[in-house]
């Protein structure tokens, strides 16, 4: 029971950081119906300039964070205007080949620029487990979970009240009629790009945090595509929650199916975990439902 | 100039290659073909014998693809699938490596069908999030299914023989690529002079049309991942009698990726793109390697950066080529040929 207890607390620990990382993915795939295969990237670079910031220039954890937020706005903004911006009305695969290509680009300057070695993070947050009767929460997992949940916050608030978040609503929902309310709906598609890789680059500290920096950490980044289509690919609160079902069931699956597979249960759970909902309901548990017409 | 590309019937107007011209090419092509092995040394061998593979695979994922319009992210995996039945029919019950080839093509055809199963409820992206589910299982049987696969450590496997000769050498294997290469691109190219091809096209444009005109959209949606499967699975047999032996490693996701790659680089939905495809991404990542290596005197630190700058290259070309060129390699070649068919008169 003990284990069982555990495995679930640090699941949802972990769940709170990719329900970060699916919001940032879903943000992009709302207003712009694009799929960010570079989403793990994206992680991948905040997390180094993150290292940067504190190891290269010496600023404090506070200061470097919100530099990487500025990066990472920047980052997602030149993407979408550089590159996405072409790809207007082009069919499916080629949107989804020009992210891979993204990402395969970010991939290879991360490694020509800060080598292929492991990098961890100083110290930004207490080092002492978090005990919670006789659960024991690594600290950096704990902090990153509060954090994660924080930013996931303020998303929600900044969507629900804030006059950019309803005008990115509005666009979502139906871009013509935002067009002649006035929204600027080419700045928005701009606008959830940098959302989308703010939110992507803040997991992507979190989780450099837990466990080092490494030009392959955005692998992690697939494990956010179970998580989206469990939740459903256009719907925020849908992803959320579905990042918190995830966390938790790839750590079960990791605790107690791992001994009889030799490791590794952990990496592959989601995804079967993907084909079962695919099967049973496609548009995930909140995704709105594609109506086609000729 | 070339002109009297007069044709008086249909059967003249379907025929594959189309005019006298065409056809002498043709002839000179295989010709070239042919004598390359015996003027060529053992690298540009093994390049070919690589390149050979590759064009077997790229063609059938540019059928399920390019032609029928279902993004597949785990190519790799059934390319992996068919090496693996290979490795073990040809080590556990010694079959011909004559008949490892159909076979191979075959086991993986039924798991293509087991995941183009779920095609029926759903499309575009959610069945390319599908397939990139089966490249991960898949992977994970690969490593994790010791008794069968070997694990990490992989199996291998003795020179493959045909007709009593030992298929030893990059020499020998050539001419067996070289048929298989021949009769798969043979037989796509007659695919899509046939029912089921355009079938296919018409699903690729707009599948709710193509049902409306009658075609069973399961079916043929089945028929694509069968037919682009068995190809990759024949692929992976001919992969892995050729580098004797096969680990989990050799069949990640960012070989898939490559395959789609080439099909997009050499041209959607064109036999002739996915050749140039296959042929440009294999031989690319080289001609970079054999570059940095001549600045490795110079730089000695150059190697290092191999990698990377490998990765960055990749995904520019994949940038470039849809942003500049996205009907690919197989646009320019059709552009140079008609340059230089209606020169001197460019109008």
């Amino acid at each position: 029971m003990d284990i069982f207890l555990q495995l679930l607390v640090s699941g949802f620990a972990v769940g709170g950081v990719y329900a970060l990382i699916a919001l940032g993915f879903v943000l992009i795939y709302k207003a712009t119906s694009i799929i960010n295969f570079a989403t793990g990237e994206f992680m991948m670079i905040g997390a180094y300039f993150f290292y940067s910031f504190m190891i290269y220039m010496g600023l404090p954890a506070i200061p470097a964070f919100i530099g990487v937020m500025a990066c990472a706005a920047l980052l997602g903004f030149m993407v979408e205007r550089l590159v996405l911006r072409h790809m207007l009305g082009q069919p499916t695969i080629s949107i989804v080949m020009v992210t891979i290509g993204l990402s395969s680009i970010l991939m290879g300057i991360a490694e020509m620029v800060w080598g292929s070695d492991f990098r961890s993070f100083p110290a930004i947050v207490p080092r002492a487990p978090l005990i919670i009767g006789e659960i024991v929460v690594r600290s950096n997992l704990f902090y990153g979970f509060v954090l994660a949940v924080a930013v996931v916050i303020v998303f929600a608030l900044l969507f629900k009240y804030a006059k950019v978040g309803i005008a990115m609503r509005a666009t979502a929902a139906d871009q013509s009629a935002s067009f002649s309310m006035g929204i600027n709906v080419k700045a928005m598609f701009t606008l959830s790009w940098a959302f989308g890789a703010v939110a992507a680059t803040l997991g992507g500290i979190i989780i450099g945090n837990i466990g080092g920096v490494h030009p392959t950490l955005g692998h992690i980044g697939l494990k956010i595509f179970p998580v989206v289509i469990l939740g459903g690919l256009d719907s925020i609160g849908g992803a959320v929650l579905a990042g918190f079902i995830m966390g938790i069931i790839e750590n079960l699956a990791g605790g107690y199916l791992d001994p009889y597979f030799h490791g590794g249960v952990k990496d592959v759970a989601p995804f079967v975990v993907l084909v079962l909902i695919l099967l049973i309901k496609p548009y995930g548990l909140f995704g709105k439902q594609e109506i086609e017409r000729l | 100039m070339r002109i009297g590309d007069f044709k008086a019937n249909y059967v003249a107007d379907e025929a594959v290659f189309k005019t006298p011209t065409v056809r002498f090419w043709m002839g000179i092509l295989f010709a070239a073909l042919l004598i390359f092995p015996f003027v060529a040394g053992n690298y540009w061998l093994y390049m070919a014998n690589l390149v050979g593979v590759a064009i077997v695979a790229a063609v059938g994922l540019n059928i399920l693809t390019g032609f029928a319009g279902q993004i597949s992210l785990g190519h790799a995996a059934f390319v992996g699938i068919g090496a693996y039945t290979a490795a073990i029919l040809t080590t556990r019950l010694e079959v011909p490596f004559f008949l490892c080839l159909p076979l191979s093509g075959l086991s993986a055809a039924v798991f293509g069908l087991i995941v183009g199963g779920p095609s029926m409820r759903m499309k575009g992206l959610y069945l390319c999030i599908a397939t990139l589910a089966a490249q991960v299982i898949f992977e994970f049987i690969f490593v994790h299914w010791e008794s069968m696969t070997g694990g990490i450590r992989g199996i291998n496997l003795p020179a493959p023989s045909v007709l009593g000769i030992s298929l030893d050498n990059e020499f020998k294997f050539y001419f067996v690529t070289l048929a298989v290469v021949v009769i798969c691109v043979t037989a796509t190219r007659n695919i899509f002079r046939s029912r089921v091809g355009r079938a296919f096209i018409a699903i690729r444009d707009r599948d709710i049309s193509a049902e409306l005109m009658g075609i069973n959209l399961f079916h043929y949606k089945m028929y694509a991942f069968g037919i682009s499967s068995f190809m990759a699975g024949v692929a992976g047999c001919l992969w892995v009698n050729f580098l004797r032996t096969v680990t989990p490693e050799h069949f990640p996701l960012i070989e898939s990726i490559r395959y789609l790659a080439m099909i997009i680089v050499g041209g959607l939905g064109s036999v002739l793109g996915a050749i140039f495809g296959a042929i440009f991404m294999t031989l690319v990542p080289e001609i970079l390697k054999n570059t940095l290596g001549l600045l490795v005197d110079a730089f000695p630190q150059a190697m290092g950066y191999l990698f990377p700058l490998q990765q960055i290259v990749f995904g520019l070309l994949i940038v470039v080529f849809l942003v500049f060129e996205p009907h690919g390699l197989a646009e320019m070649w059709r552009r140079l040929k008609d340059y230089f068919r209606l020169w001197p008169f460019e109008y």
